[in-house]
């Protein structure tokens, strides 16, 4: 069997994570936050941001008026909470609930710059695909993801 | 969506399961290939308080056809849950049901 990477402890969630899988964690929350700084209307940045409103172009201007900067303060403190505890063993409830949309942050930005659709996945990338390292990347994002939800869901 | 553990196959519900007349914003969740069925299914338990099996269905009805009601009532309420939902990143939108 597998180890775990997270177990739910009752609250807070044990992290066992190899330090090279931790060393390859450890820059993706900052790359994330400088391209949201840098580039805010790129579509894989936009995905982040997406309209509330579909036919109210009045009230999706007032929704982002009022809103936008408080989404984006909660995006940059979730990757804040999962930079800050890379090294950590113990995640508290708030911290692993910010590795967590961390985490689904990185794999909507990239998973929006690689075009990923339904299937991509069910046949084995092939390795002269230019995107090939990008979606190891990002398929190890989404096993790491799917743990920390298997994790987590035993706390609801 | 994507990384299902082999979901089991719900009834189908209805797009106006969650909806009560009364509260006429609509909270709507639209599929996208990026988000996983275990997250967009324990996010719908996480901010709604939905059983296992309400979120699941919902969820299921998110990636069979493409968008689910998730949540009804004024129109404050319906933007904070499209809010949070955004935190989260779903793809969501709100609507006035007419």
């Amino acid at each position: 069997m597998p180890r775990r990477r997270f177990t739910f402890t009752g609250g807070d969630v044990k992290l066992r994570i190899a330090k090279e899988e931790r060393e390859m964690l450890r820059g993706l929350p900052d790359q994330l936050r400088r391209l949201m700084d840098e580039e805010p209307d790129d579509p894989a940045v936009l995905r982040l941001f997406p309209p509330a409103y579909r036919d109210r172009p009045d009230h999706e201007h007032e929704y982002r008026r009022l809103m936008g900067e408080d989404l984006r303060e909660r995006r940059l403190a979730a990757l804040a909470a999962m930079e800050e505890t890379v090294d950590a063993d113990v995640l508290t409830p708030e911290e692993a609930s910010g590795w967590l949309r961390a985490l689904n942050d990185l794999r909507l930005v990239l998973g929006t710059r690689l075009d990923v659709k339904d299937d991509t996945f069910d046949r084995e990338v092939d390795e002269d695909d230019p995107r090939a390292q990008a979606l190891a990347l990002y398929g190890y994002l989404s096993v790491l993801e799917e743990e920390l939800v298997e994790a987590l869901a035993q706390g609801v | 969506m994507t990384i299902a553990p082999a979901p089991v196959r719900a009834d189908d519900p209805g797009l106006d399961e969650v909806t009560n007349p009364d509260l006429p914003w609509v909270v709507i969740v639209w599929n996208d290939p990026v988000n996983l069925m275990s997250y967009v299914t324990y996010v719908f338990q996480k901010l709604f308080g939905y059983s296992k099996e309400k979120a699941t269905k919902l969820m299921l009805d998110v990636h069979h056809k493409g968008r689910a009601v998730v949540s009804s009532g004024p129109r404050e309420r319906a933007e904070l849950d499209v809010f949070r939902l955004h935190e989260h990143g779903l793809w969501a939108t709100m609507e006035h049901d007419t």
